[in-house]
């Protein structure tokens, strides 16, 4: 099990490294530089800018010094100082040292943030907005598939399995002006758009969360079906056992191992995913920040986000892997 | 699953009475007495029909004049200023906060003339969803083609040849996962775009954008689908390529001398086009919300050519004054995707009846 995860966290950073890899090419193929406008700067403040973030390097520099100053963690001695080019993410206190780790480089559009600022202002916004859609997913999700199964071929059936499909034919650019129609503007109770209050998230987290719920009711429900049919079942009844017990006890554990195995991917795709309901919901959170910076050609930006966001869908990918194995004690990695 | 072992696994002894029918008419007769599925494909055939029918373009192609609005009452881009945001009356009984000029607080101008209403230009919103339907039903059918061509043979390559090209396919499958699929077609899609403007005449990249400004921006949304879909379906081949490759009418295959592409071509793809054709179905609908979230941030399609993305994005921040220039291109969006989901259903149900009920 150790040798297992030591090798896919080697892997990890495999991938990490392929995706910066990528991104930064494609991001530096894009034409015209971060500094190019409509209305030309003057080439002698053009030389200065380009000197001042490095630009005039050769492309393989800049790539190794971006991902040297984000993956070589610093000892400093003293306070930290904290400057356009020298912003890290974290920084452990070690007595008169301080560890510093992450420095994701300065934002070309805002010239006096760097791309840490972004993150600290935006990210957890879009997180918080993630966690709960993935809270809402799975509390509707996985109690409409059990009900579901349980009450497999009735009118519950039917109409919970009418609701999954609605869940996964609506995407949020639907769903979210249908609901902020209906319940901000017809019966205001909630509030359309921004972040902050419980009557601002309530809208967000459900428009974002609902499709996922969907994905989650019919996968728990086949789960469950499948294994109610199992001998073992069978046999717990057959010795007596209160339904209830039978259910809780040996049907939904077993049941919900498949459904673990896309939690992962779903949380991963909620947390990182979360750019419609921003836009749409007028949430200060990474997405329309991600948008612009594309367009501004802000290459640290671009580059720090899809990182970020590549590890946690390969650690989310990791988590589950381990959990699976930790459920089910048949399945073992070595 | 072979189509061998897919008889054996439901040995009716009435059936065995009637004429022997291939798996495809088996299944479509199944798929016929799925009542949901019959309104999802009855209503996939009717937008199809809107999207060819929506001006006379088939017929003007050939005569060689500008084709004239058909089913559409105008020219989705035709503009009347003095009738922007427009609505007919009877909206304002479906929209309760949208209150005519005239009434204590109203602002909205009436005009019958707009089925659905106008949008901030003074276009028809209907004449809009319907040339809107061109779009989706594009991506509908060339989304699937794109991540068949692409996922499926590298899906066969790497589960064919096995050993270290399979390794190699497969690690490249599973870094291509690590990218947040947004993020990563947004900054496709920055990409092509942002070369259009500095492309030189003459160069692959002109001819790409030629070709692309000749779709109405759709080429570019057809790559970026092509490049962040084909993975799982490359997955999905190489899978069920592994399991048939084991069987016994394989080895026999190649026991008679037959070729690696005739056992491929006869042996493989017949048996693995089922599943495919399945997830390619179910798949369609992320095709059609990728698009419509492309044009809902201004990347997918090129202005003015009507997208329901670009429209939902239009309406959405106009939505406490005009909710109808939103919804009703939102609720011809969540058509389309109930139409593909309920026919995707429905065909992994008449595929493989053993599933039934069990998903």
């Amino acid at each position: 099990m150790g040798r297992y995860i030591a090798r896919r966290l080697l892997w990890l950073l495999v991938v990490i490294f392929s995706v910066s890899l990528i991104t930064f090419a494609i991001a530096h193929a894009v034409p015209g530089g971060p500094f190019s406008r409509e209305k030309k700067l003057p080439p002698a403040v053009l030389k200065q800018l380009n000197e001042k973030y490095r630009l005039d390097d050769p492309l393989w520099k800049q790539y190794v010094d971006y991902m040297g100053g984000i993956f070589i963690p610093r000892i400093t001695q003293g306070e930290p100082i904290t400057s356009y080019l020298e912003d890290y993410l974290i920084n452990i206190p070690l007595g008169e040292y301080t560890l510093r780790w992450m420095n994701f480089g300065p934002s070309y559009k805002s010239q006096s943030r760097t791309v840490n600022d972004v993150f600290r202002e935006n990210l957890p916004v879009s997180a918080e907005l993630g966690l709960y859609a993935f809270l809402v997913a799975s509390l509707i999700g996985i109690p409409l598939g059990i009900v579901a199964a349980l009450k497999q071929n009735t009118l519950v059936d039917y109409l919970a399995m009418a609701i999954a499909i609605f869940g996964v034919s609506v995407p949020v650019i639907v769903l979210g002006p249908i609901l902020i129609w209906l319940f901000a503007i017809r019966i205001p109770i909630f509030l359309p758009t921004g972040w902050g209050s419980l009557r601002a998230e309530v809208l967000p987290s459900i428009a974002l969360g609902l499709g996922s719920s969907a994905i989650i009711a019919r996968l728990t429900r086949a789960s469950l079906l499948q294994v109610i049919r199992e001998d073992y079942i069978r046999t717990a009844r057959a010795k007596g056992l209160m339904e209830r017990v039978v259910i809780i006890r040996h049907a939904l554990r077993n049941s919900l191992i498949p459904v673990v195995t896309v939690m992962g991917p779903i949380f991963a795709f909620l947390v990182t995913g979360t750019f419609v309901t921003e836009t749409i919901f007028g949430v200060p959170g990474m997405g329309r920040y991600f948008v612009t910076s594309i367009t501004n050609r802000d290459y640290p930006v671009i580059m720090g986000t899809i990182l970020l966001f590549a590890v946690v869908i390969v650690i989310a990918n990791l988590v589950v892997d381990l959990l699976y194995a930790w459920l089910d004690p048949r399945i073992r990695y070595d | 699953m072979g189509v061998v072992s897919q008889a054996a696994a439901a040995p009716r002894v009435k059936e065995l009475t009637r004429p022997p029918t291939s798996l495809w008419a088996d299944a479509w007769r199944r798929l016929l007495r799925n009542k949901a599925a019959v309104l999802g494909l009855v209503i996939i055939v009717l937008i199809l029909l809107v999207a060819i029918f929506a001006d006379d373009s088939v017929v003007a192609v050939f005569t060689g004049r500008d084709p004239q609005p058909l089913l559409a009452p105008r020219h989705f881009a035709k503009q009347s200023l003095e009738n922007n945001n427009a609505i007919p009356y009877w909206l304002t009984h479906v929209f309760p906060t949208l209150k005519p000029v005239g009434v204590e607080g109203g602002y909205a101008k009436i005009n019958d003339t707009y089925i659905l209403g106008a949008d901030y230009n003074g276009r028809d919103l209907l004449s809009r969803i319907i040339y809107g339907t061109r779009v989706s039903i594009a991506v509908a059918i060339v989304g699937p083609l794109v991540s068949l061509v692409v996922g499926v043979s590298v899906g066969i390559v790497a589960g064919y040849a096995g050993g270290r090209t399979d390794n190699l396919i497969m690690r490249f499958v599973d870094i291509m996962y690590g990218f947040p699929d947004l993020l990563f077609i947004i900054l496709l899609m920055a990409l092509f775009r942002s070369t259009t403007s500095a492309a030189e005449a003459g160069t692959l990249r002109a001819v790409l954008t030629g070709v692309d400004n000749a779709m109405g921006g759709m080429f570019f949304i057809f790559v970026g689908i092509g490049v962040t879909a084909w993975m799982s379906m490359s997955r999905l081949t190489r899978g069920q390529i592994l399991s048939l490759k084991q069987k016994e009418f394989i080895e026999a295959a190649r026991a008679v001398g037959a070729r690696d592409g005739r056992i491929i071509w006869r042996h493989i793809v017949p048996n693995i086009l089922g599943p495919i054709v399945v997830a390619q179905t179910l798949n369609i609908p992320q095709y059609i919300s990728t698009e419509a979230f492309l044009s809902f941030i201004g990347l997918g399609v090129q202005r003015p050519t009507p997208s329901w993305g670009s429209m939902i994005a239009d309406g959405a921040s106009a939505i406490r004054t005009y909710p109808n220039q939103a919804i009703f291109p939102a609720l011809a969006l969540a058509a389309v995707m109930f139409a593909f989901n309920f026919l995707g259903d429905g065909l992994r149900d008449a595929l493989d009846p053993r599933l039934k009920g069990t998903d």
